[in-house]
């Protein structure tokens, strides 16, 4: 069986966050990168259902060269081979158009089971994974905190508000992973070694048939800002009614939160 | 030096391992003046991170040092000096003797178990009566039939109340010449989880830094041991330690360097927004300047050391440049702990801080493995500026 992990290169939260002046793109050259949190519960699962059952697990992500690091990691973690979707036109792309490419991917490989975190941690969007499933006509459960696997059923868990579902789904199957799910091991330096010798092959949106215009985005993205976080103090002088007027206006005018 | 994905992976995982696994406990363990070491060494053993240089016969990986170097560098992330410092006792101080020149027999029996993280070393070659001053040691073994029988004592032992075996260093030879009188012998501390016969924890000391290690003071009393638990020749002691003085000295430089990375970044945001006199503590002239020259200067160790570094992986000799970094990252660490601490001001005096703790942990390094004194004598003897000692008449 094959098992295709949907991981993706992030930065990591507690990185400090600045906008580059064209007001559209994330400055990258301070930030930390690492494997979204969610992908590294989702590479540990595929791991231990390799462990567990034999399985091929090759783990897919879309994005420029360096993407390959976390990929590594993946591979040092137990996963046997890597899939990046990459080169012109991949940098532009929107949850449509990566979902697209990354279908196209899990396609090639002719994996039965896909699993992905629940979300990034970047844009959490939780757009992809699900749109993969629907693209590939996969039966598809999210936000999953227990996976078995009973021949070709995938019985799965689902927190919910004061409970759980438990939902059957035939292979083949998306499932998204939720955090509690198991605890992600630490790469062992044998196998860090090891997996330089494992294969990352390298696809561009041509070789999976697409093209770039067919991907584009559906959504534009205007512009991006972080949050306020400047604090500014106003101590409002005079009587009590004079005051309740001045932070009313202030509300109103200065702060537009009324 | 170039390195590979694999040391960034290597440096990813030991990051995330002291994130994880140490720095959550680092205030309980210092507190308690001891970390559980067999739990957390079996936790590295199993990640092969005590082995990294070691031969594969023995369950290391076999690789050269600059992957070590990574390692140990990445162990600099700890919120504290001394589990680190227990980890390179274990890694670089009291092994390279042994899987260098030990028996095929002698590091089955010590060798394999400290690469799993089953067994915990330490490294004695301190006394009470000299500690930089290797060549005066008083601690010595005899034969008798086919063992030794040691007497002496070890002062100032790393991970040594909970250690299991010890690397030591001691007189084989009573002829007076202290170059080639000394054998290096593996001596067990512990035996079936009881007291090796012999041998006793004298104390444990209460120390100014490094609270979270052990320290110990040994006493030897008649402890017997085959004499097949010495490493290589007889009589080389002296020259096998001088040799793997060179990883312990590298261990130093590579293991202080993100510590003061670490203490310049938290006083950047610490008196970014501490004020004083209606300004940020930060935009005084005199405290970005300082910071970004003790920036300048902790570049300037990690280029030295790394080329130690990599003279030490091309097999030549690094003795000059290791003693150099040694003796650099003692007084830098002492600089930038200083410096940093004082911008801190009243919360730089108290416990609480990191960069408290950093001031008292960074001490040590400009006396242990051989004192700053002991590397500019070094040095200068390779220099060749070191006067020869006149005999009296």
């Amino acid at each position: 069986m094959k098992i295709a992990v949907l991981i993706k290169r992030v930065p990591d939260t507690a990185s400090v966050f600045a906008i580059n002046p064209d007001q559209k793109s994330v400055a990258t050259d301070k930030l930390k990168f690492v494997m979204s949190p969610y992908d590294e519960h989702a590479v540990e699962e595929a791991i231990k259902l390799k462990e567990a059952n034999g399985a091929d697990v090759v783990v897919v992500s879309l994005g420029p060269d360096s993407a390959k690091e976390v990929m590594r990691t993946a591979l040092a973690m137990g996963a046997d081979e890597g899939l990046l979707v990459t080169g012109a036109g991949t940098d532009s792309l929107t949850s449509k158009g990566v979902a697209e490419a990354l279908a196209a991917a899990v396609k090639s490989i002719g994996a039965e089971l896909v699993f992905a975190g629940k979300q990034a941690v970047d844009d959490d969007a939780s757009q992809v994974a699900e749109r993969v499933a629907e693209l590939l006509e996969m039966a598809h459960a999210s936000v999953v905190t227990k996976f078995e696997l009973n021949g070709g059923t995938a019985v799965v868990n689902r927190e919910i508000e004061g409970g759980s579902y438990t939902l059957e789904l035939p292979l083949p199957a998306v499932i998204t992973i939720e955090k509690g799910i198991n605890t992600p091991r630490y790469p062992t330096l044998p196998n860090i070694m090891k997996a330089k010798k494992k294969p990352i092959a390298e696809k561009s949106l041509a070789d999976l048939g697409l093209s770039a215009e067919a991907l584009a985005p559906g959504v534009v993205l205007e512009s991006l800002s972080l949050p306020r976080q400047n604090r500014r103090n106003h101590i409002i002088d005079g009587d009590t009614p004079a005051r309740v007027n001045e932070l009313i206006r202030l509300l109103k005018e200065e702060e537009k939160a009324l | 030096m170039k390195l590979t994905p694999e040391h960034e992976e290597i440096r990813r995982t030991v990051i995330k391992f002291v994130e994880n696994e140490i720095n959550p406990y680092v205030e309980e363990w210092e507190e308690a003046e001891i970390f559980p070491a067999h739990e957390l060494f079996r936790k590295l053993g199993n990640l092969g991170m005590l082995g990294i240089t070691k031969p594969e016969a023995y369950g290391g990986l076999g690789l050269d040092y600059s992957y070590q170097a990574v390692m140990n560098e990445a162990l600099g992330h700890a919120h504290c000096g001394g589990v680190p410092m227990a980890i390179g006792v274990q890694t670089d101080m009291a092994t390279p003797s042994l899987a260098r020149f030990g028996s095929d027999e002698l590091r089955a029996r010590f060798l394999a178990p400290t690469i799993a993280g089953e067994a915990v070393a330490c490294i004695g070659v301190s006394e009470t009566g000299a500690g930089s001053d290797v060549a005066s040691i008083k601690t010595y073994a005899v034969k008798d039939g086919g063992d030794y029988i040691v007497n002496g004592g070890k002062m100032w032992i790393t991970n040594g109340v909970q250690g299991d075996w010890i690397c030591l260093l001691c007189n084989t030879a009573h002829d007076g010449k202290p170059h080639t009188n000394k054998s290096i012998i593996c001596v067990p501390l512990m035996e079936d989880g009881k007291r090796f016969p012999g041998v006793t924890v004298e104390r444990k000391l209460k120390k100014m830094g490094m609270r979270s290690s052990d320290t110990a003071e040994l006493h030897f009393e008649d402890v017997r041991v085959p004499q097949s638990y010495r490493i290589g020749d007889e009589g080389a002691g002296f020259m096998y330690q001088m040799l793997q003085f060179q990883e312990e000295r590298m261990y130093s430089a590579l293991s202080a360097t993100p510590g003061m990375l670490n203490a310049i970044q938290e006083t950047i945001a610490y008196t970014g927004q501490r004020e004083a006199f209606g300004q940020p503590i930060l935009h005084n002239q005199v405290v970005h300047y300082r910071l970004a020259e003790l920036l300048t200067e902790v570049e300037c160790l990690r280029a030295l050391t790394w080329k130690a570094v990599e003279m030490h992986v091309n097999g030549e000799d690094c003795t000059i440049l290791a003693s150099m970094a040694k003796l650099k990252s003692g007084r830098l660490a002492r600089e930038v702990a200083d410096s940093c601490l004082q911008y801190w001001g009243g919360m730089g005096f108290m416990e609480e801080t990191h960069i408290s703790r950093f001031f008292r942990d960074g001490r040590l390094g400009s006396i242990g493995g051989g004192a700053d004194e002991v590397m500019l004598g070094i040095i200068c003897k390779l220099m060749g500026t070191l006067p020869t000692r006149r005999k009296p008449a």
